[in-house]
């Protein structure tokens, strides 16, 4: 099921927003092109990023705005990147992170 | 190393506003950052009307009053980076700013700047239960991006816990994105926010359980996602009745127990903080200037106590004709006459049954400055 909110009773509809690719731990899906990488995962209803560091528990979005890095995730290659607070690019590499995410931490 | 003459934290409206005073002052070089990817801080969630006076723009959406800030921030000329986190400061006012470039890389910069203003905003409180941690536990505020920012659902079926006027907004604002809002769960006796809020809930029909709190949340969904809530009801020493849970399917929790001051770069300083409960917790004293106990360093908004907007954008002014009154842009005697006009309407939007409990919160927080500290 998409979860994009595409006719708001406020904000109303989206006029013609750019739309992008990424790839998700190697799987292709759309994104508005600027938009939070979070906000494309979660309209593929994707809520997990991370995995940690001690007991290897799942974690998804809790703040929303940069402030508990519980959205980390490996992106072209850089661990510990915040998802909610960096926009989408065309082509961009985005993967689940593994406790720290460095070569040892890949599970 | 860079030079500034004027450093603001945060684009919320505490920052923006106080940017724009400063501007209006004659400060010539004014730079706000902000972490986030979009100025305004939390007015940019606020999709509803605002209530206040009409000198306080009551009525008017929130995201409104912020691009309306914004845009005039702009003509006046403020500086503003995104991306960028304000990471630390070194003594004398050097910060440590994590800029963010065009490309989404990030490069240190060291900038020293004559005055800064802290504007941090809050953060949301969490609430532990079993499950806490489950992805799809989340703060309401975090919800309400997604939504109203980001026009994506963060899940189908929603438990809110808390009724203040956060978790009022946001379960009525979860469905006009098209949300299914299970029910509403608050600990205390009655509805925390305004009547006009909840009779919005209570007209879509959905429950709200008082003396109620989350037992445990299941995370047997998609990926360890949640799967069902079982909340339970509370006697008054806030301990869980045996026996009367109650088990909702649901996909998502979402949690509104109130905000606390973001006091992490405060804290960095020498600047000296009180605890106050009203105000969220541990926030820095300050003067009627909005200068800290740490000579050039001011603060404004939720950093200071959580209140609201009006409130933030009020003492953002305050310190923004402060900061130019000391950088020399404007005359004593002039800052003094324009912050009494400012100390003037905050005085009105601290009064009334919600507004009074803050103006006492406010007087202790002053009352406790002990004095700027010798440069
Ligand atoms: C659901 C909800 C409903 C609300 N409804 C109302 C209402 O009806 N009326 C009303 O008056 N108020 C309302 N408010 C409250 C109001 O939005 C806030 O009180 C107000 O936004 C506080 O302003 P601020 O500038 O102090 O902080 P914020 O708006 O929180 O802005 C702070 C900014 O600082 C940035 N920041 C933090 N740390 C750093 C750092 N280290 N480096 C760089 N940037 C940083 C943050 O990203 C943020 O953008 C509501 C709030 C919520 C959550
Ligand atoms: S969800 Fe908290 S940092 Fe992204």
């Amino acid at each position: 099921m998409c979860m994009r909110v595409t006719d708001h009773v406020i904000l109303g509809q989206d006029v013609d927003p750019k739309m992008i690719e990424i790839t998700v731990d190697g799987q292709k899906i759309p994104a508005k092109e600027g938009e939070p990488i979070l906000a494309a995962l979660l309209a593929q209803e994707i809520m997990v990023n991370r995995y940690t560091v001690k007991r290897n528990e799942p974690r998804g979005l809790f703040c929303g705005i940069g402030q508990c890095t519980d959205c980390a995730m490996i992106v072209d290659g850089r661990a510990n990147v915040r998802t909610c607070i960096t926009p989408a690019v065309e082509g961009m590499i985005v993967e689940t992170q593994y406790g720290y995410g460095g070569a040892d931490d890949v599970k | 190393m860079l030079n500034k003459q004027l450093l603001i934290v945060g684009a919320g409206p505490a920052g923006l506003a106080a940017s724009i005073e400063a501007k209006k002052a004659g400060v010539k070089d004014v730079l706000v950052v902000d972490i986030n990817m979009k100025p305004g801080g939390q007015l940019f969630k606020q999709i509803h009307k605002f209530f206040g006076s009409s000198a306080h723009r009551a009525g008017v959406r929130g995201m409104d009053t912020g691009a309306a800030m914004l845009k005039e921030a702009e003509e006046l000329g403020v500086e503003i980076w995104l991306n960028t986190a304000c990471v630390g400061f070194f003594d004398e006012r050097v910060a440590c700013i994590e800029k963010g470039m065009p490309d989404g890389s990030k490069q240190i910069v060291y900038m020293k700047a004559e005055k800064i203003i802290i504007a941090t905003g809050g953060q949301e409180n969490v609430v532990r239960f079993k499950g806490w941690t489950t992805p799809g536990v989340m703060g309401a505020g975090a919800a309400q991006t997604m939504i109203n920012v980001n026009k994506v659902k963060p899940g189908n079926k929603i438990v809110m816990l808390g009724t203040g006027n956060v978790g009022l907004i946001v379960s009525y604002q979860l469905m006009q994105a098209g949300c299914d809002v299970v029910c509403l769960v608050e600990a205390a006796p009655g509805i925390g926010g305004y009547g006009v809020h909840a009779s919005k809930i209570s007209r879509a029909g959905v429950p709200i359980y008082t003396k109620h709190t989350i037992k445990e949340v299941k995370g047997n969904g998609p990926n360890g996602r949640v799967s069902e809530v079982t909340i339970v009801e509370i006697d008054p020493k806030f301990q869980h009745i045996e026996g009367t849970e109650k088990t909702f399917e649901a996909d998502t929790v979402t949690l509104a127990a109130g905000l606390k001051p973001v006091s992490d770069l405060v804290r960095l300083q020498d600047i000296e903080l009180v605890f106050n409960g009203p105000f969220g917790g541990w926030v820095p004293t300050h003067n009627e200037k909005m200068e800290t106990t740490c000579p050039g360093i001011y603060v404004a908004g939720d950093t200071t106590g959580v209140e609201e907007a009006n409130t933030a954008l009020e003492e953002g002014r305050v310190a923004g004709v402060s900061a130019a009154e000391a950088l020399g842009a404007i005359s004593a005697a002039d800052a003094e006459a324009w912050r009494a006009e400012i100390w003037t309407r905050l005085d009105g939007l601290r009064m009334g049954p919600f507004g009074e409990k803050r103006a006492i919160a406010k007087k202790e927080v002053m009352d406790a400055f002990p004095g700027v500290a010798e440069a």
